[in-house]
């Protein structure tokens, strides 16, 4: 029984620890959305092509926060380690 | 937050039968059923709405496979507005109370695979089957590792994003909803009145507003970002022009 509650407190800490990973693309994303608000400052008749590009690079841009909110889940919800005691 | 439940079991093969599964069809039947509508009986001059909204729809989908990939692969536009259509409509499912399909990674990850494939097979197609191989050697044969790391991680790179946004929507969507529960029944709980108990206060409008942000937005965002993303690695490997 100790064991389980010390598997679920650690993945529950780790889970949390994941989500550290949503700074970069938090950084990432408002660096682009603010060179996108500059380029449409400067020319704003391509106010489409860049809200497209930006969006498109902010989505790739994402895939590590991703990666981190994928760990978070499968540490909550199917968590492997608790099936290895 | 629980996987999509298993409906049936289709004897004999063992097969289990998901949530996802029934809404891919339910899903598949309403873009049929949409296409039909919109196309039938068209004419050559257009007197409808109808026939003009699917006029647009298919050349805004030509327009995004030429500006992307250029006018060589333009037999390209069925599957990408399919891709369009059947991921919108399936993560925008979710507001109608069903499971959204692409929640489920295998549905996101079968996308990705597909893409995978595609890419690779143009690829062989322009450069043949040695210029393909020898395309993990460069630009120095020591690359080669990282050349086949870099592969591989595109497919799951796409699945995990399409994948992670929408089920992230869901988990707040409904942290969301059992948080504002909790909020109205403690505040209204001091009102010793069962029905005023049961006022739904603040389940009521407040969460349209971020299913705005988390349902709507994030589905057609993701739709139009794997569509892009499956346009931009297949004519990625072309390099004429």
């Amino acid at each position: 029984m100790l064991e389980r509650a010390i598997v679920l407190a650690a993945s529950a800490v780790g889970a949390g620890l994941a989500m550290i990973a949503g700074i970069g693309p938090g950084i990432g994303q408002g660096y682009a959305a603010g060179k996108a608000a500059e380029a449409v400052g400067r020319q704003p008749e391509a106010k489409g092509d860049i809200t497209s590009t930006m969006l498109f690079g902010c989505a790739v841009a994402e895939s590590t926060g991703i990666y981190g909110l994928v760990v978070a889940l499968i540490l909550l919800f199917a968590n492997p380690l608790i099936n290895l005691l | 937050m629980e996987g999509p439940k298993i409906l049936f079991t289709i004897p004999y093969l063992n097969i289990n039968v998901t949530e996802t599964v029934v809404d891919t069809w339910l899903v598949m039947a309403v873009v049929t059923i949409l296409c039909i509508w919109l196309t039938h009986g068209l004419e050559i001059v257009p007197r409808t709405k109808r026939q003009l909204a699917a006029e647009k729809l298919v050349s805004m989908v030509n327009n995004m496979v030429l500006n992307t990939m250029g006018h060589r692969y333009i037999s390209f536009a069925p599957y990408i507005a399919a891709l369009f259509a059947t991921s919108m409509i399936g993560s925008l499912s979710s507001l109608i109370g069903l499971r959204p399909l692409t929640a489920d990674f295998s549905t996101t990850l079968a996308w990705a695979l597909l893409a995978f494939i595609m890419i690779q097979g143009n690829n062989i197609r322009l450069n043949g089957i040695g210029g393909w191989l020898k395309g993990f050697l460069d630009p120095v044969p020591f690359m080669l590792p990282l050349n086949l790391v870099s592969e591989i991680a595109n497919p799951i790179s796409m699945s995990f994003r399409h994948f992670g946004n929408i089920a992230a929507g869901m988990v707040i969507t409904s942290l969301l909803y059992s948080a504002l529960a909790a909020l109205s029944s403690f505040i209204l709980g001091w009102i010793p009145n069962e029905f005023v108990a049961s006022i739904p206060l603040f389940q009521l409008g407040l969460p349209a507003i971020l299913s705005i942000y988390f349902d709507v937005f994030t589905s057609f965002l993701q739709a139009y970002i794997i569509c892009m993303l499956t346009m931009v690695y297949v004519s990625g490997v072309d390099s004429r022009e």
